[in-house]
């Protein structure tokens, strides 16, 4: 309720208070009708807290491009802060923000779990943290301001009193760091401690701030494992959080390359025309990993990479190479434009011949010997979880039918390669021999994801030579080889648009329960067809899942 | 990394021995997104390079280092290439020497990368109105940098007499921690702002240019006053009805931010090297307004301030 009022209370200050009144008025003089008209449905549409505060702001001005966005007085507690995740992604991209100058004065770090810590203690594991994984040089000035922020709250989630510290934590740090009761809840623990923790927060009123602040919460996937279970979840959460106070973590939509998914399509005229069924013949989306399941046995048996994977990251990339334009680019009518492709999307209606999963055995993974997942600790050898999954889907609409696009993920295939393949027809008219195009396969745009982030087309080329011989080449697109070191994490993005309230890189609840109803029927059918089929561990996943290509006459991408 | 060197050399030979090391290292397609022209004297070539090569960590350039010899001795293009590993892109020292130091634009022009923007950047001395001159009018995007001009002080009040849209000085760069933590603090909601104090080492470029931007958004006068450095240590404003906004920094490292009923609060700002200026400039390549109001809002303080 507190977020729905917000966007007016701003607009009222401006005019109650004399000298920021006088301001706007200065700013509006340089401004044409039309602009002010943009700049007021702009302001109206936006639910961002701190944009608003802004244009209140006498030092900042949307020309000023240098003044970053930075997050208002806040404090961020981190439920989980044992866990791997918080160690390898989360805590290093806190301090990565603060020497980037993105974190504001008297930011706070709370960390609650189950160990005998001191604030201190807390800090240490923070520094280490830090120390091995930030992605920017290690600087005294910045670690001191953020350890000067860092407090630790011991406890277990069942522990009402751990909660009531926590709480009266808070408070202090309000008084003593200036945070104005800003907190944001940041859920690093498996979704069965959801119901526990919310209800904790709700109970100890952490979840409901004040006027003129701000309660978040962030949760990462999986969001559930069916529609079913992911709207359960969702009730337990928006029972005390409204929706637009609700963060889901899709990493993936924090890289740069996933972002620049939009700036392609849609900053340029190039690609757009050809962008439909008069052009691409198919889209592949693939996201191939080396390694095994590591110590994840727990959480991935039984789940498998379609819900590990394709429910989330894959269909999120679908639904941004898929979409129409987007009115703008704030959360609204991204997640509009989204949510209608995900609507769109259509199963192939022999689940058997569109749909393929395998497992992995035993076999050699870049060198070394590795063992199969039914011999991996921790799992039963008689488990059904596949490893590798591949689909084909259609977006029923008026610029894909007809298009398959197919979607494949596994775990131990040769190697790690996240993409997205735009493979374009065939021209209509080959004025050459057909020898001399022999060798010519399909024109592609690819957007590689991770590693190597960057955009490949590749086309045909004359081999020189005498003879008219055509073949295809690859042209590379990279921003920099070495660019990405220095360039935010996703946790780092996603992070600060947390702290910020910005929140069109965040699915929406719609879009996953979307997502569930594209999975649901294939996961349920799957469960019917009892083993999956095995697959040697270092290559390219099933026989099933090419002969799910070759039946359309097309084959994988090798990567 | 390979080094070529072209002696009594011209442009297009610089030109073909580019392309030809590009192939021979595999690598023909080129990702490079801008033309950084670094115009300096033989003392400070190595720190500008070694900045330039940083900065194209982020942005993959094309660097062409232009330095200036005696005029006095016959007309002579020396080049020094560099293309490999170290950084994205590549790097061409050229040494002009006689008449030709008059003629450098004509070295620089085909060796711009085909249609993407160019940056001319001087670390040192710079021309009197830098658009004018033959090498800055080639770039989009002028960076001049006031500290290193014998006088800095008017060197930055004077800038607002030769200013075209895409001139920019590395003096206003070096405030944007400075400027991002004052706009942060003014977020909150804070009552009028009666006045206010710079304080800066004496000779600080920056301090004026801080003192003007914040009058210019402020609307109330905003003195400069000498601290013992080193560089910026402090900005306070008072704010109507009693209270003073501060911020402190004595040690270029670690600032403190006060504000009325609210506790102190430290803060880093670190003084930053020159390549991550350099790679701040890089980021943006369209004029900067706020920069523009700024350098004429502090040339009317001096005007006044002499009246």
């Amino acid at each position: 309720m507190t977020e729905q009022q917000e966007p007016q209370a701003p607009a009222d200050d401006a005019l109650q208070a004399p000298d920021s009144s006088g301001v706007a008025q200065e700013a509006g003089d340089e401004l044409t009708n039309a602009e002010r008209a943009i700049l007021a449905a702009a302001q109206a549409a936006t639910t961002a807290t701190t944009e608003l505060t802004m244009a209140a702001n006498p030092l900042r001005d949307p020309r000023d491009r240098r003044l970053p966005r930075v997050a208002g007085p806040c404090v961020l507690v981190l439920f989980g802060v044992t866990g791997d995740l918080a160690k390898r992604k989360l805590l290093p991209a806190i301090y990565d923000l603060g020497n980037r100058g993105l974190l504001p004065p008297g930011f706070s770090l709370v960390g609650f779990a189950r160990r005998d810590w001191a604030h201190e203690d807390f800090a240490q594991v923070t520094y280490e943290a830090v120390k091995e994984h930030a992605r920017t040089p290690f600087r005294e000035e910045v670690w001191k301001q953020l350890s000067e922020g860092i407090h630790f709250c011991p406890g277990e989630f069942g522990d009402d009193g751990a909660f009531d510290v926590l709480a009266m934590m808070l408070r202090e740090i309000d008084e003593t760091r200036g945070t104005g009761g800003n907190y944001a809840f940041y859920l690093s623990v498996p979704p069965k401690f959801f119901p526990l923790v919310i209800e904790q927060l709700k109970r100890t009123n952490l979840a409901k701030g004040p006027d003129g602040s701000w309660r978040r919460v962030v949760i990462e996937k999986p969001f559930g494992h069916d529609l079913k279970s992911a709207q359960e979840l969702n009730a337990i959460t928006s029972a005390v959080f409204p929706e637009s106070s609700v963060f889901r973590i899709d990493h993936y939509l924090g890289k740069e390359t996933v972002q620049n998914i939009l700036a392609l399509r849609f900053a340029n005229t190039l690609y757009e025309p050809i962008w439909n069924r008069g052009y691409v013949d198919h889209v592949q989306i693939t996201m191939a990993e080396d390694i095994g399941i590591g110590g994840r046995a727990g959480y991935y048996d039984g789940i498998g990479a379609a819900r590990d994977v394709i429910q989330n990251h894959l269909l999120q990339l679908l639904a941004l190479v898929a979409m129409e334009d987007p009115t703008s680019f704030d959360a609204d009518a991204l997640r509009r434009e989204k949510e209608k492709v995900l609507r769109a999307v259509k199963l192939p209606a022999d689940l058997a011949t569109g749909t393929a999963r395998g497992q992995y055995v035993r076999g050699w993974q870049g060198g070394e010997p590795v063992v199969g997942y039914l011999e991996e600790q921790g799992i039963s050898s008689d488990s059904a979880t596949e490893t590798y999954a591949a689909v084909k889907l259609e977006v029923a609409n008026r610029r894909w039918a007809g298009v398959p696009f197919y979607l494949r993920t596994g775990k131990r295939l040769s190697r790690r390669m996240t993409e997205v393949a735009i493979v374009f027809q065939r021209a209509p008219h080959l004025p050459f021999s057909k020898d001399d195009t022999e060798i010519l396969g399909h024109n592609a745009l690819v957007i590689r994801v991770q590693p190597d982030e960057g955009i490949t087309v590749r086309f045909g080329s004359k081999v020189p030579g005498t003879a008219m011989e055509v073949r295809d080449v690859n042209m590379d697109f990279a921003y920099g080889e070495s660019f990405m070191e220095s360039s935010p994490e996703a946790y780092e993005r996603l992070l600060l648009d947390v702290l910020i309230g910005d929140p069109p890189l965040f699915p929406h609840q719609r879009e996953v329960e979307l997502s569930w109803n594209i999975l649901d029927p294939i996961e349920e059918f799957w469960a019917s067809q009892g083993q999956p089929e095995g697959y040697a561990s270092g290559s390219w996943g099933p026989a099933s899942a090419d002969a799910m290509l070759a039946r359309d006459g097309r084959a994988w991408r090798r990567l | 990394m390979t080094t070529f060197n072209l002696t009594e050399t011209t442009a297009s030979r610089i030109s073909s021995t580019l392309t030809r090391l590009r192939h021979q290292m595999g690598a023909p397609a080129v990702g490079m997104v801008l033309t950084l022209v670094v115009v300096v004297d033989e003392a400070g070539q190595y720190d500008a390079l070694r900045a330039a090569t940083d900065a194209a960590r982020e942005h993959p350039s094309r660097i062409l280092m232009v330095i200036i010899r005696d005029p006095a001795e016959p007309n002579r293009l020396d080049a020094e290439i560099r293309v490999g590993e170290s950084a994205p892109g590549e790097v061409v020292l050229l040494r002009l020497y006689g008449e030709l130091t008059e003629h450098a634009d004509s070295v620089i022009t085909p060796l711009l990368l085909t249609d993407t923007p160019v940056v001319v950047w001087w670390p040192g001395e710079c021309p009197e109105i830098p658009a004018k001159h033959p090498i800055g009018h080639l770039g989009s995007r002028r960076i001049l940098d006031a500290r290193s001009a014998g006088e800095a002080v008017a060197a930055i009040s004077s800038r607002a007499g030769s200013y075209v849209p895409g001139d920019t000085d590395l003096a206003w760069t070096r405030l944007t921690p400075w400027r991002s933590l004052l706009a942060a603090a003014f977020d909150q909601p804070m009552g009028k702002i009666t006045g206010g104090v710079v304080e800066a080492a004496a000779g600080n470029p920056s301090a004026p240019l801080l003192a003007a931007w914040l009058c210019d958004r402020l609307e109330a006068p905003i003195e400069i006053a000498d601290s013992a450095g080193p560089g910026l240590t402090g900005v306070r404003l008072s704010i109507e009805g009693g209270g003073e906004l501060t911020v402190s920094r004595t040690d270029a490292r670690l600032a403190t931010l006060s504000r009325p009923g609210n506790p102190d609060r430290r803060v880093a700002l670190a003084r930053r090297p020159t390549s991550e200026l350099l790679s701040e400039e890089l980021r943006r390549l369209d004029p900067d307004d706020i920069y523009a109001a700024a350098i004429r809002r502090l040339a009317e303080m001096k005007g006044r301030g002499r009246a």
